[in-house]
């Protein structure tokens, strides 16, 4: 009889270069089993999967060796040290071993046992690679699994290695020994050894025919086609997230709830008290409600952006880029998020993860608030409509033009300041293409839904109540928007807008209210002002100080879902510095629009 | 050109667009440095200098059967030798 107890959770750690397949075998080997969460005190992704009860596996970040100082390489090595890792998935690139092996020379001085993945053998054979696979793992010392992870390929011979062979540990000690007995005094030394081997045991048949990879450059990173293509590709992007797929189903999901779920709930309620159900369905339905909607938003765009990390177009785009913005101390890579940003802040800073430094993660971060979303446009749409009739564009477009000049400003001015540090040195690999599985697109899409829903579930669930409570309440019971608590608060603010020019009770609260989500402003005018807001509207706003509202909206606190992801990605501190500096940024900048707007008035 | 102790010494950055030549070290920050060794950018490795960026920088060098992007400043410190 088995005694299943005496069985302990076997640990491996899977590790190996960027680009060579690692989360494409990690989500093979553990599908929807798995979690993902930060590594302590980083902003770097740590990833746990589990193949069953007793096999656990933890993806470590991809990196092309152990000690060239960076954090992903400082967690691997000390997640590595720790004592907790009983066997080591090196994933290498079949038709790479030169350099891929260079990380696994590292790997044996941790005197765990490892397991050598060949991935991709089928594009080494047809590149005329020949690996004699035996051989291989003789002259390593280290068992070899040649695989082909994107058609799944050998996968099972792993699984089936880490579920049986591993538990009898003490069976195998004859044919596998782990201890290192090689050590070098530099790189060259390695790669000599390196060299050495593989000398022994592959073989090249052909040489140097040009790759798709080689053609699709040709084209995708030409002189004069670069840039076109790549507006090109950010527009379908664009126009998939918010025209063809993301916006009509969240279109869809808005109707839902408020032409079929509102009511029923209404009609559930109706026995109820009314400021039950005004909580329920005011408060709760329509705060997170308004939130939820635009979960299909993000899935779509963090399809496409999966998709374009993928395929190996997300690092041209870093070498496109580079020199635009690193006068802001940012390296290519971090010009990925701020577009992102334009559509919906959030995923934007949730793809900071992707960046390769802290500094450029957090600086990117503070900069995304800056790209003005697509929940700021109904704002501009109903204040320039009203104000502006017929030159509605060019309002909208000078702001949106606006907020990314004072990016660049504010990033030069934080490189300068916060972020005084010199340039990192920019390298990055240019992989080859390939066509993303769809397996890993839904998983990675999946997952960066699965978090905003639960940010939805508990911030956003506390921050609707409060706001609810505060806008229905004041000392003597429930009330009138205009004599509650939020309209108190309203007026205790407004004189800081005196300067600004658009200092009223009203005002100050939709900014207030808009805390939660920036199109809620234009909902909470209709609200207390009570009214068709073309008409009204002119009669509170002068044309300058409607820019200088408008110019506040841009700038000012980010919402309530950004500040929650902040937090999350980045903690408390990061969080309120990025509220607060935004707040003084949105008001110098107001001041300056509105005194400086009036001052040219007065001169012509 | 890159003059280190007086001696004239050529790097990447001065290679054209097509040209190849041989790897004989790697100056300046010691954290790029290790990095491009660890790549495989060591003594006697071929080296090929692939395109420009469309703005003229990074460029894109090859070794070791890769494409790696790097800034034109960080390229003044691969010295080369022997161009082939």
């Amino acid at each position: 009889m088995v005694v299943l107890d005496s069985k302990r959770m076997i640990t491996a750690a899977l590790i190996g270069n960027p680009n060579v397949g690692k989360t494409t075998l990690f989500n093979l080997l553990t599908g929807l089993n798995q979690h993902v969460g930060n590594w302590p005190g980083v902003t770097v992704e740590k990833k746990e999967g589990f193949i069953n009860d007793n096999v656990k596996i933890v993806d470590l970040p991809g990196i092309y060796a152990m000690d060239t100082y960076s954090n992903e390489e400082k967690i691997s090595k000390s997640f590595l040290e720790s004592g907790d890792v009983d066997f080591i998935l090196n994933i290498v690139d079949a038709s790479n071993l030169h350099r891929n092996l260079y990380l696994t020379m590292q790997l044996k001085e941790f005197n765990i046992p490892i397991i050598l993945i060949l991935n991709m053998v089928d594009v080494a054979e047809k590149k005329g690679i020949k690996i004699d696979y035996g051989k291989l793992s003789k002259l390593l010392d280290v068992m070899v699994v040649p695989i082909v992870a994107s058609k799944g390929k050998g996968v099972d011979k792993i699984e089936e290695l880490l579920e049986n062979d591993i538990f009898s540990k003490a069976n195998h000690d004859n044919d596998i020994h782990y201890q290192n007995d090689v050590h070098f005094k530099s790189e060259a030394e390695t790669y000599k050894y390196i060299e050495g081997i593989l000398s022994q045991c592959v073989t090249y048949t052909s040489e140097n025919t040009v790759t798709i990879t080689e053609r699709l450059d040709k084209i995708l990173i030409n002189k004069f086609l670069a840039y076109p293509i790549f507006i090109a590709i950010i527009y379908l992007i664009f126009q998939f997230t918010f025209s063809w797929v993301g916006q009509p189903l969240a279109d869809l999901l808005d109707s839902f709830v408020n032409d079929w779920f509102v009511p029923h709930i209404n009609i559930l309620l109706s026995g109820a008290n009314g400021w039950f159900k005004s909580l329920i369905v005011d408060g709760i339905i329509g705060g997170v409600g308004s939130v939820i909607v635009f979960l299909p938003v993000i899935l779509a765009l963090f399809l496409c952006i999966s998709f374009l990390e993928d395929s190996g177009y997300m690092a041209r785009v870093a070498f496109l880029m580079d020199k635009i913005i690193r006068k802001m101390g940012l390296s290519g890579k971090a010009f990925i998020p701020l577009i992102i940003g334009f559509g919906c802040n959030v995923p934007g800073v949730m793809s900071t993860r992707t960046l390769e430094s802290e500094k450029d993660r957090k600086m990117t971060a503070l900069l995304l608030p800056l790209m003005s979303c697509n929940a700021r446009l109904p704002i501009y749409l109903v204040i320039a409509g009203a104000l502006f009739k017929g030159h509605e564009a060019v309002v909208v477009a000078s702001l949106y033009a606006l907020g990314v000049i004072v990016a660049f400003f504010i990033g030069i001015l934080f490189k300068n300041t916060i972020f005084k540090k010199d340039d990192e040195p920019f390298i990055i690999e240019l992989p080859e293409y390939k066509l993303p599985e769809l397996k890993s697109l839904a998983l990675h899409t999946w997952e960066k839904g699965k978090g905003f829903l639960r940010k939805a579930g508990t911030i956003i669930f506390s921050v609707s109540i409060i706001v609810w409570l505060l806008s229905n309440f004041n000392f003597s019971g429930m009330t009138e928007i205009d004599k509650s608590f939020i309209a108190g608060i309203g007026r205790f603010i407004s004189p800081v807008f005196i300067p600004l020019g658009f200092a009223s009770w009203q005002n100050s609260v939709s900014l207030l209210t808009g805390i939660m989500a920036k199109e809620v402003v234009v909902g909470t005018m209709g609200v207390i002002y009570g009214g068709n807001l073309t008409k009204i509207l002119p009669t509170v706003f002068t044309p300058i100080s409607a820019i200088s509202f408008l110019v506040f909206v841009l700038l000012y606190t980010p919402c309530i879902s950004l500040i929650a992801t902040m937090k999350k990605e980045y903690g408390g501190k990061m969080a309120m510095f990025s509220v607060t500096y935004q707040l003084i940024l949105a008001w110098l900048v107001s001041f300056i629009v509105y005194n400086g707007g009036n001052l040219i008035l007065k001169i012509f | 050109m890159i003059i280190n102790e007086g001696v004239v010494m050529m790097s990447v950055y001065d290679l054209k667009p097509g040209q190849t030549a041989l790897v004989s070290g790697i100056l300046g920050d010691e954290k790029l440095a290790k990095r491009l060794r660890a790549l495989g950018a060591n003594e006697g490795v071929k080296v090929r200098v692939k395109s420009f960026a469309p703005l003229g920088d990074p460029i894109i060098i090859n070794f070791m059967g890769f494409d790696l992007a790097i800034r034109k400043r960080d390229a003044k410190n691969i010295v080369v030798k022997d161009i082939i």
